[in-house]
């Protein structure tokens, strides 16, 4: 291993970008917070390719130990940062998508009075993420990871006077906490039985342990609860709620956070602990089964949504499932591969939404968008180009890499036909409600209920120009400032895919995934036995779900806008329980909210906090306050009163001293 | 044999002048019994063989404190003691501890009563002489002392029997016994 | 030959009274008078004491005692005088503006 002494500057350079708007922000020029802001994370995103162009396979590992931390006995952990090929990928991913967003939010949240702290939280939210891909040890990788959920909290109640918003990011808070308790046991088993926590030391504890074939051990109850972590945080079922209602944070959020690169978070830490789960194959089966499952039901939700954000939102969930279905059955690779597009084409999904919104004036509600294409060329262009990549179609980015996800799943040793069959369906769904979307945003008649301000003579005063901030006008493309960034993640999300052609992206992170390079050799070779025509015909097969999707979508949307309301009535309850989305939230709320809450005020507030302890505060201060009024009798001013207490004391110290004497 | 009975027909004497403090009402009463009681001590100190301690007894005890007493309830004019109300604590708690606390030692004396040596009668051995040695040889330093403390005590009395008139005016800001007494006769004192 | 124990409970007996006067009479200057008593009492057993082990120095404790019983009865007498000119009076139940 190599060191590095530029590593630790990638987190910090965010950092102190944080806290200078932090602290001073309030009373700068926007100008001056802008400049703070996109100067240091741009420096982090130079520093990241500098890194990037001198990385050499031959002499990674990269790290760097910045200061020491705990030292107990034999157990020790630093603040060390850790580059391998994975933490590169992931690192660029961060800071690149990051940047961009930065700029977008230049645009987006200008003519808001908190622009100082928004710009401060999401500085502080990269220095947590990049501390979080970085780290060379599960705890450092652990406070990165609780600094992203408290990012995330920040930055989802931004407009936290709005009582939705701030339910929200409680709502995320407290679910992604549950998730961490499963983290944290893992930790605390890990330091129960290696001793440590550096991903070095544990891993090669771990390739001494044999493979957990015959039922549940160590490894699986680490993978399991690794699983439980990654759930909460990358919105798996069953804790994927707060994803959903985190919407209510404005757009370049959705896009930085909840699409790009804090979700993500969970696959990456599964695919770091790669060697524990290879070991562990019932954990693996886990994974899988939790992320197609998730990617299915997501997706099925996803149909039925008229927000366009709530759309996106469920679109993440069940993309996540195809990322950890990948992991599932080994491909972490793939897994990975299909990561770095996401966040290209899913944050290019959000912040094009975003320009959307702002260009209508803020309404969310696609049905009362359309048309949109002949007012917003740009934005139509990209958001185009995003569709298409999710769909799956070649030769855009997703398509490589769904594409693997889906022929690993089938061929993979741990993989199965099943989990392929369900990918395939996923996405024809993708497919269909990505394409819902574009119809009802950008084609049609505008059915958006300002489109005919501009001929209201009450309007006359209005200003002429159309700057941003204001509900009336026409629908309006959005400035450059925020066009950019979509531009830029529009071509990666062409050439992204590119880089995966003949497995170069699967070499390139080979050395990471060794431990499971057996079981990839194993699977090639049978790869290679079951034929390349296996491979073709299944990437047919999804290319033509993609296809099939846009049909229907076309269908519905386009040719027969009538005849979704009368599918949608005929289905009846089954549409209901959809469009509420199976009435989870309800459910949750039934089971563990309310008596959580109940509980909570009976027992502990009621009962504990002010039954006990307030009672036992006022009850002593009550108590020295009789005491002080009983005692203070005593002081009569009265001299032969005291001479009384003087001669009782004098009676108890002589009793005293002739007991002593008598013993 | 002698010995015992100037011991007890002095200690007798003693003995009454004490209960006969407690007992009289008028304070020059009291204070002509405490003499009385100095002077049998002085008896009994001479018994013990102390003749400069006796002398001094009724030198200072009886000639001057007990005078300086006489003249402040003359000067003061101190009638009968009126009944007032008492401390409650002094009756209730002070006089049973004060019993306790004498049975106790009386006991413990009782039990000690084979163990003590006699005292002989009339060995007059503190002569003046062995004491002066004492005194301004081994006890010098607290001798000096208590001169200084005397000394404290002359300009501490002086400074607050003195009528206030006597001390510069402008440091006394009071009110003057005249109004004090008016204050205190309407009670409004508080 | 009296014994010791004689003396004591001679000291004892006056120093009981002395603090009865204490703790019974009301005027100011009697109580001070029992304080003297009671140290009579002391005064006694010291040079009984000093008697038994023949020590002179009980009796030059003696000594001392009546020097500061000298010092404090003139001290304690000029305070008397001052309370009394502004309270007018000598009932120590009547001087109690320190109560709480």
């Amino acid at each position: 291993m190599t060191p590095n002494p530029y590593l630790w500057l990638v987190p910090i350079l965010p950092l102190a970008g944080a806290a200078i708007n932090g602290f001073f922000g309030r009373r700068s020029s926007k100008n001056a917070i802008t400049a703070i802001a996109l100067g240091f994370c741009g420096l982090a995103f130079f520093l990241a390719v500098v890194i990037a162009v001198r990385f050499s396979p031959a002499s990674a590992p990269y790290y760097f130990n910045l200061a020491h931390w705990i030292r107990s006995g034999s157990f020790q952990v630093d603040f060390s940062f850790y580059l391998d090929q994975l933490s590169l990928v992931m690192l660029l991913v961060v800071t690149g998508v990051g940047f961009l967003i930065h700029i977008y939010s230049v645009g987006y949240m200008w003519d808001d009075d908190g622009y100082y702290r928004f710009m401060a939280y999401l500085n502080l939210f990269m220095f947590f993420m990049l501390t979080l891909v970085l780290a060379k040890n599960y705890l450092v990788m652990f406070i990165g990871w609780e600094g992203v959920g408290l990012a995330s909290y920040l930055l989802i109640g931004f407009w936290f006077i709005k009582d939705s918003a701030a339910a929200a990011g409680k709502k995320a808070f407290i679910v992604n906490r549950i998730g961490d308790f499963g983290f944290l046991i893992a930790l605390f088993l890990m330091i129960k039985h290696f001793g440590t926590l550096d991903f070095t030391h544990v891993f090669a504890a771990v390739q001494t342990l044999p493979t957990e074939t015959a039922g549940a051990g160590l490894l699986t109850a680490i993978g399991l609860l690794l699983m439980v972590g990654a759930a909460g945080k990358s919105a798996q079922i069953p804790l994927y709620v707060w994803l959903p209602d985190a919407m209510e944070g404005p757009t370049p959020v959705s896009a930085l956070i909840h699409a790009a690169t804090m979700v993500t978070a969970g696959v990456y830490m599964v695919a770091r602990s790669s060697a524990i789960f290879d070991r562990a194959p019932m954990a693996m089966m886990v994974v899988a089964i939790v992320g197609t499952l998730t990617a299915l039901f997501a997706a099925t939700i996803g149909i039925a949504q008229t927000d366009i954000k709530k759309v996106l939102a469920y679109s993440t969930v069940s993309q996540l499932g195809y990322m950890f279905m990948a992991c599932g059955v080994g491909a972490f690779s793939a897994g990975i591969f299909h990561l770095m597009t996401h966040a290209f084409f899913k944050g290019l999904l959000f912040l094009a939404a975003g320009s959307v919104i702002h260009g209508i004036g803020g309404e969310q509600d696609m049905r009362k968008m359309g048309g949109l294409r002949v007012y917003m060329p740009v934005t139509f262009l990209t958001m185009s180009i995003a569709t298409f990549t999710i769909a799956g179609f070649p030769p855009l980015a997703a398509f490589f890499s769904k594409d693997e996800i889906l022929w690993k799943a089938y061929s993979s040793p741990n993989g199965s036909w099943v989990y392929w069959l369900i990918g395939v369906i996923t996405a024809f769904i993708t497919s269909f409600y990505m394409f819902r979307l574009w119809f009802l945003t950008f084609f049609g008649d505008y059915r958006g209920a300002i489109a005919h301000d501009s001929h209201d003579p009450s309007r006359a005063g209005a200003p002429a120009t159309h700057g941003h901030g204001h509900s009336h006008g026409d629908p309006h493309e959005s400035p450059w400032v925020m066009l950019g960034p979509l531009v830029i993640l529009a071509i990666l999300s062409v050439v992204g895919g590119w880089i995966g052609i003949g497995g170069r992206f699967e070499h390139f992170l080979a050395p990471v995934f060794q431990s499971g390079a057996a079981a990839e050799l194993a699977h090639e070779t049978a790869g290679e036995a079951a034929g390349k025509g296996t491979e073709t015909l299944l990437m047919l097969i999804s290319v033509t779900a993609a296809v099939l999707g846009l049909l229907l979508a076309w269908t519905l949307y386009l040719r027969r806008p009538q005849l979704p309301a009368r599918i949608a009535a005929s289905l009846g309850t089954l549409y209901e329980a959809v469009s509420h989305k199976y009435y989870i939230d309800e459910l949750y709320a039934v089971l563990f909210v309310k008596p959580l809450i109940d509980g909570s005020t009976t027992i502990l507030w009621h009962g504990v906090d002010q039954g006990v302890i307030d009672a036992a505060v006022n009850d002593s201060a009550d108590a020295a306050r009789h005491v002080s009024d009983n005692v203070r009798h005593m002081q009569s001013g009265n001299l032969r009163s005291y001479a009384g207490w003087v001669a009782a004391g004098g009676a108890v110290v002589i009793a005293y001293m002739v007991w002593m004497g008598v013993r | 044999m002698l010995h015992l009975i100037l011991f007890l027909f002095f200690g007798a004497i003693c003995v009454a002048g004490a209960v006969n403090l407690l007992v009289q009402s008028h304070p020059i009463n009291s204070a002509l019994s405490l003499i009385v009681v100095m002077a049998s001590l002085a008896a009994e100190y001479l018994l013990l063989g102390a003749e400069f301690v006796a002398a001094v007894q009724v030198i200072v005890y009886a000639g001057a404190i007990m005078v300086l007493f006489l003249i402040t309830i003359m000067l003061l004019n101190a009638g009968k003691e009126e009944r007032t109300q008492g401390s409650r604590v002094a009756t209730l708690i002070g006089v049973p501890g004060l019993t306790i606390g004498a049975v106790l030692v009386a006991w413990t004396l009782v039990g000690r009563l084979s163990t003590t040596r006699s005292v002989s009668i009339g060995a007059l051995w503190g002569a003046p002489k062995d004491i002066a040695r004492l005194l301004f040889r081994d006890f010098l330093l607290p001798f000096e002392v208590t001169s200084v403390l005397i000394l404290i005590a002359i300009m501490g009395a002086v400074v607050l029997a003195s009528r206030p008139e006597a001390i510069a005016r402008r440091q006394y800001s009071g009110p003057r016994p005249q109004e004090t007494r008016e204050l205190v006769a309407t009670g409004k004192d508080h | 030959m009296v014994p010791l124990s004689y003396y004591l409970v001679l000291s004892g007996i006056l120093f009981v009274c002395g603090v009865l006067g204490f703790l019974i009479k009301r005027n100011i200057i009697t109580i001070f008078m029992s304080i003297e008593l009671m140290l009579n009492g002391v005064n006694l057993s010291f040079v009984a004491f000093a008697a038994q082990w023949h020590a002179l120095s009980g009796q030059v404790f003696v000594f001392f005692v009546m020097v500061v019983a000298a010092a404090e009865a003139a001290v304690g007498l000029a305070i008397i005088i001052a309370v009394y000119r502004t309270r007018e009076t000598l009932n120590v139940d009547q001087v109690n503006l320190l109560k709480l």
